[in-house]
């Protein structure tokens, strides 16, 4: 029997996977930025099975809404990193110190 | 029931493998395409607790469109991957650590205190007729449709956002000046000299 248990359970695990890949991959910007993505959607399958437990729609209209706002994010995070390789050469992110002050 | 089980189970251990696939690949368009790949299975999963029309949104936006645009800066960008490669095991330890301690404090939670709460055991089936799609329109288009109103707009600042970060004026580019070209008079261009002939010497 699947239940709420199995889809929070598969959530935290990719949450805390996606986590690992961020201390892992420290220096590929562009693998912190999906990890980010991937992080998104653990919370999504959150939202969804308590939506799904609980019988209110509510849950689900805000995962639309987390789309959204990821999708936003994605394409900014993006642009800002087009930028940034324009300008340094590297989205290594050890390199990227110029604002330590 | 026991065949949803299998389904669950089949497709959530292609899920997390596909996201080490993308934790742990090197070159990352192997890593975009098993993100591509863990979008799909999430797809399936909320399919199969009837969250239809968040599973084909899932693929539609994700998969058609931030992927791609993951992909297409990825292959922009000319990354030196040794670069980034060195230096990549050394938080490794950190990483398993945090996950481990992690993960087992969430099961922790959620099968120890989902008990006491309550938590546990199928969802209830929605009733016959039930239309998620419809179900998810009717809400959204009443009861949240100022925060509906607001993720328009949000999308809108993503665009005016990623057009202004991304364009730029090169130096000594060519560049046409249409209404210089069209405005040009004959009298502009050529200059007619009156002049004496010169003796030859």
């Amino acid at each position: 029997m699947i239940g709420l248990n199995h889809y929070l359970t598969l959530s935290a695990m990719l949450f805390v996977l996606s986590i690992a890949g961020m201390v892992i991959n420290r220096r590929n910007l562009i693998l912190l930025l999906m990890c980010v993505e991937l992080m998104l959607l653990a919370v999504n399958f959150n939202f969804i099975a308590f939506s799904r437990h609980l019988g209110d729609d509510a849950g689900q209209v805000f995962v639309f809404f987390v789309l959204t706002v990821a999708a936003a994010e994605a394409a900014i995070g993006l642009a800002i990193l087009v930028v940034l390789f324009r300008n340094r050469r590297s989205i290594n992110v050890d390199e990227l110190n110029t604002m330590k002050g | 029931m026991i065949f949803q089980t299998v389904l669950f189970y089949a497709f959530a251990g292609v899920l997390l493998l596909a996201a080490l696939g993308v934790v742990f690949f090197r070159n990352p368009v192997h890593s975009i395409m098993c993100l591509v790949l863990a979008f799909f299975q999430s797809a399936v999963l909320w399919m199969l607790i009837e969250a239809e029309f968040l599973a084909i949104v899932l693929v539609l936006v994700y998969v058609g469109a931030v992927m791609v645009l993951f992909l297409f800066v990825v292959m922009m960008l000319d990354v030196n991957l040794e670069s980034v490669k060195r230096g990549l095991t050394r938080y490794a330890p950190l990483a398993a650590i945090i996950a481990l301690v992690m993960t087992a404090e969430l099961i922790q939670v959620i099968w120890l205190k989902g008990q006491e709460a309550g938590l546990t055991g199928a969802f209830t089936p929605y009733p016959e007729g039930y239309n998620n799609t419809k179900a998810l329109g009717s809400v959204l288009y009443t009861e949240h449709v100022y925060a509906f109103e607001i993720a328009a707009v949000v999308l809108l600042l993503a665009i005016v956002a990623a057009i202004t970060l991304t364009m730029r004026k090169r130096p000594g580019l060519k560049v046409q000046n249409i209404a210089k070209q069209v405005a040009v008079r004959a009298k502009d261009r050529i200059r007619v000299i009156k002049m004496d002939p010169e003796e030859r010497s």
